[in-house]
């Protein structure tokens, strides 16, 4: 019997591991990975209390997410490039022209 | 849904993740995120929302991982690497700081969760059509939520010439 | 949601039946192949293996298996051989709900009468549209892990022309949904019975193409820029990449882009008519003969893709973007907003 609290629990999980990515890493690129796993372990948690409801409401949050998610995925795509062609790494540690 | 595939999935997109941030190739790492989409595309079919499913397989596994899939493969920078001339080369204790946070978050997760008490879904086969029923979500994103709708357009659009003007080779 | 099936049986052998009839499609897709282009040439094609040559396919698939598999030394081991699986996996599971025939109970074999489809879902075109963005995988990760320049460059035009096709494709898909008001293929198909009255004078079939001609010509041009076919086969442009994505492929790994190519083909020209060319149905004819008028109109538009490819010179890679964007779009956008108006108007 799979109910609720399992999908929260595994919503959980998976935004602790996007977390853990974001602490832990050194690769833009692995960093924009990590908050898209967190998006979708929010969505994840949406739709479960939507289902739960019995509404459509947590679908359609999730599809303003998903929307937002690939807002931040072009921009932080084009940000990687760009800083890419200035440094030649991708290593955000390179990154600290305006650090005083 | 039935249990042996809500821990299939559940195994799988857990396992994926975990090797999306282990993972030293940015390459494998965007493969092995597209598997926890898809998987947890498979989550959204059980918890009878097909329509989120397919557009999950559609935006995040069809638009959005080709993205990245696009950059790293026009990067061909594989491997991490310290940076050159990086003042800050992280030493280990960052890192064990950044793993101690990273699980006392999840603790905390847990910790809530584990108050909550199990709620069982309500077996309401009216319950799950209604969920399931493309034209209420079609009628509620129309009508019930235009605003937000028309603003995600703009949001969208500003992304658009945002990317295009800073990944311009002259700015 | 999958329909509850009669039995667990009967739906696996739908499924292998299916999937090997997917597989001998293949194979005599690239019969004809050859011997149509034999024709537009001039030629004979193929006819030294068998009657008229019609043993070549086999020939060509024994030849094949028993070629050596070759893989650069540079290659990514895992990917390279992950690539081909992808492409040939999603081109057969695009297929599973594309409905074939009418509900059957196979001459009173089976209590109650099933539809001749592996899975009837209600998001199905989503699903085709789905799976079909996810084909795009196995060419780009083809290009990557062959760690070859022309391989490089064949996945990467691959996946910036279907990506830039897939926007007029689901744009002319969405028409049809307009005017369906269904997302369901079998709902859709049933829609498309009988006789329609065209301006109320002109006797045609219930078929979208007349509803939507010009949605019918963005798709299937779409379709044709979705399967990687002349003149749009940039992937794979021999005179400028040698062989594209599959440069560094052979044997079996080969023979799975090579089937998954023509699986592709098969599939989008049966969504083609599921959508627009009413399925399998054909007014005034006997609708327990369904799967002969499918593949009937499979075939009528496969010969189209193949007449196509032997008769069209190669595109630009610039026109190719320019009619992608600044064409075929806004067409279809276009195309889009008047058959809502029309739907509104009439309904």
């Amino acid at each position: 019997m799979i109910t609720l609290n399992h999908f929260l629990l595994l919503s959980a999980l998976l935004f602790s591991i996007g977390t853990a990515g974001i602490f832990l890493r050194r690769n833009v690129i692995t960093l924009l990975l990590s908050v898209e796993i967190m998006l979708n372990a929010v969505n994840l948690t949406f739709v479960a209390l939507g289902r739960f409801n019995g509404s459509v409401e947590g679908q359609i949050i999730t599809f303003f997410v998903m929307t937002v998610a690939a807002a931040e995925a072009a921009v932080g795509l084009a940000l990687v490039i760009a800083l890419f062609r200035h440094r030649e790494t991708l290593s955000p540690d390179a990154f600290t022209s305006l650090k005083w | 849904m039935a249990p042996w595939l809500f821990y299939l999935f559940a195994t799988i997109s857990v396992v994926s993740s975990i090797g999306v941030i282990g993972q030293r190739n940015p390459m494998y790492s965007v493969l092995l995120l597209i598997g926890s989409f898809i998987s947890l595309a498979g989550l959204y079919v059980g918890l009878d929302s097909p329509f989120v499913a397919v557009t999950q397989i559609v935006v995040y596994a069809g638009a959005i991982m080709v993205l990245f899939l696009f950059v790293v493969m026009l990067l061909n920078a594989p491997r991490e690497d310290v940076a050159p001339g990086a003042q800050l080369p992280i030493p280990g204790v960052v890192k064990a700081y950044g793993g101690v946070l990273s699980v006392a978050m999840a603790a905390m997760l847990l910790w809530a969760l584990s108050r909550l008490g199990v709620v069982p879904f309500v077996e309401d086969p009216q319950a799950a059509e209604r969920v399931a029923s493309v034209r209420d979500i079609g009628l509620m994103l129309f009508r019930d939520h235009a605003f937000s709708f028309e603003v995600t357009s703009i949001l969208i659009l500003v992304a658009m010439v945002g990317a295009v003007v800073l990944a311009k080779k002259t700015v | 949601m999958p329909t509850i099936a009669p039995s667990l049986i009967f739906q696996l052998t739908l499924l292998t039946v299916v999937f090997f009839s997917l597989q001998i499609s293949a194979a005599v897709l690239v019969y004809f192949e050859r011997k149509i282009s034999g024709w537009a040439q001039q030629r004979v094609g193929p006819n030294r293996v068998g009657p008229l040559g019609l043993l070549q396919p086999l020939a060509d698939i024994v030849k094949l298996i028993f070629k050596e598999e070759l893989r650069p030394k540079a290659a990514d081991k895992w990917l390279f051989y992950l690539a081909p699986i992808l492409s040939a996996t999603t081109a057969f599971a695009a297929f599973a709900v594309i409905p074939f025939g009418p509900p059957t109970t196979f001459f009173g074999l089976l209590e109650k009468p099933v539809p001749l489809q592996v899975a009837d879902l209600n998001v199905a075109v989503l699903v085709v549209f789905a799976i079909t963005s996810m084909g795009i995988y196995g060419i780009v990760l083809a290009g990557w892990a062959s760690n070859s320049k022309y391989a490089l460059l064949g996945g990467l035009r691959s996946s910036a022309q279907m990506i830039s096709y897939e926007l007029a494709y689901a744009m002319a898909l969405a028409s049809v949904l307009v005017i369906a008001n269904s997302l369901s293929l079998r709902e859709i198909v049933d829609a498309q019975q009988g006789w329609r009255w065209l301006f109320g004078v002109v006797p045609v079939p219930a078929w979208y193409v007349f509803l939507t001609p010009i949605g019918f010509f963005i798709f299937f041009i779409a379709g044709i820029a979705e399967t990687n076919r002349a003149p749009f086969d940039f992937p794979e442009a021999e005179q400028e990449l040698v062989a594209g994505y599959h440069t560094e492929y052979s044997s079996m790994s080969f023979a799975l882009f090579f089937l998954a190519e023509y699986v592709n083909m098969v599939v989008v020209c049966g969504v083609t008519v599921s959508l627009f060319l009413g399925g399998f149905y054909m007014p005034g004819l006997p609708v327990w003969l369904g799967p002969l008028w499918f593949i009937g109109k499979v075939a009528a538009l496969l010969f189209f893709y193949i007449w196509m490819r032997w008769t069209l010179p190669r595109y630009r890679y610039d026109q190719l973007m320019d009619f992608g964007w600044k064409r075929l779009l806004p067409l279809s956008i276009v195309n889009l907003l008047v058959t809502a108006a029309g739907v509104l108007y009439w309904s």
